[in-house]
């Protein structure tokens, strides 16, 4: 029996087939998940803003986007994935309240999204796929096996992007 | 006055004071929702929880249970925002006794929609009220927004705001019972500058 990993809000964590790996939740913050198909390992960051060069406050690598998936392509590797091969998905930051109008909040989502995206350009890791933004959230599983990543709303039919 | 207050000390003096305004706006808008409903309303001493991201969504029971969040922003002397929290079934129950109908089953009506907004807003503004009086300081609440959804995914919101300073949320729990226990919980986010102007209002060293 495969098990699932839990991947916390401002965290990270990786897996091997046939184990899946999961966040729960997810709301403005964004979900990154990568895989290297042949060796069969994959991983999720769960992070909560875009950019940690604008922050004083940021040795917890996992809360952002850029430094998130720094660290989730340094894990997979050292559990013998290969960059070369590795392929993303991501999913969430949607905007969950209507005006999230403050300097800092200002489609804070959108913004997790375009960061992990650039990131995952400058890294040359191809972007498979990615379910983002609206107003709702969002529960993901990520398989590394077959590089699915399972999507649960509330109130929403289950999708597989 | 912002610019001088170094980082370190603004995290562990912002939970402090943040932990006793909580303790009493919550005080005050159980007064309000009383009132609204015109019932007698008890509170629970409030708890207030100073928990790691990660922690959250399991201590206030899953991080996909289905919560009623609203979400307002704050001007005046003080900017920021503050959410308030209501379990789903806790949500039915209040718009029930305030409209004077049985509980119903399933989604949020508009007309409950448009309910739970207004028992958010008197909540909220009772909790704002309480602080203004005691900072002497104008506090505007803006139009509450609403979010029927995931406990993380609302949690978001708020925990991001948080995360700019540091790798914890607090949250104000409370227990309102009425006939059966509803859980609460408010979360107050001033601005860094706002922080400031609090902490010497109350006449704090800064």
């Amino acid at each position: 029996m495969a098990n699932i990993v839990k991947v916390g809000m401002a965290d990270l964590n990786v897996c091997k087939s046939p184990d899946g790996i999961t966040t729960l939740g997810l709301g403005s913050c964004v979900g990154i998940c990568i895989r290297d198909p042949i060796a069969k390992v994959g991983g999720l960051a769960h992070a909560m803003l875009p950019d940690s060069t604008q922050i004083e406050n940021n040795s917890n690598r996992a809360k952002f986007a850029d430094t998130g998936i720094d660290d989730l392509v340094k894990k997979l590797i050292a559990m013998g994935g290969k960059k070369a091969r590795f392929e993303a998905k991501i999913a969430g930051g949607a905007q969950m309240f209507a005006f999230q109008n403050k300097s800092d909040m200002v489609r804070v989502g959108e913004r997790n999204v375009e960061a992990s995206k650039k990131k995952l350009k400058e890294l040359g890791i191809p972007l498979k796929a990615q379910d983002t933004g609206l107003n709702y959230g969002r529960t993901i599983i990520f398989y590394p096996e077959t590089g699915d990543l399972v999507i649960r709303s509330a109130g929403k039919p289950e999708k597989t992007i | 006055m912002s610019e001088n207050i170094s980082f370190e000390k603004v995290t562990t003096q912002y939970y402090d004071v943040l932990k006793e305004l909580g303790n009493i706006g919550a005080g005050n808008a159980t007064t309000a929702l009383a009132q609204m409903l015109q019932t007698k309303v008890d509170m629970k001493v409030p708890q207030v929880r100073l928990l790691d991201f990660k922690d959250v969504g399991e201590v206030m029971g899953g991080e996909e249970q289905i919560v009623v969040g609203i979400y307002l922003a704050v001007e005046g002397d003080i900017t920021g925002s503050i959410m308030f929290i209501l379990e789903q079934c806790a949500g039915k129950a209040l718009v029930s006794k305030l409209m004077g109908t049985p509980p119903s089953e399933g989604d949020f009506s508009e007309i409950e929609i448009s309910a739970m907004k207004e028992i958010g807003n008197i909540i909220t503004g009772a909790y704002l009220n309480s602080l203004a009086q005691m900072t002497n300081l104008k506090m505007l609440p803006s139009v509450p927004d609403l979010n029927i959804d995931m406990l993380n995914a609302i949690l978001s919101v708020p925990a991001i705001e948080f995360g700019i300073m540091g790798d914890q949320i607090l949250l104000i729990q409370t227990v309102f019972t009425d006939e059966v226990d509803l859980n609460g919980y408010f979360i107050l986010m001033p601005d860094l500058e706002s922080y400031s102007k609090m902490l010497g209002a109350l006449g704090l060293p800064i």
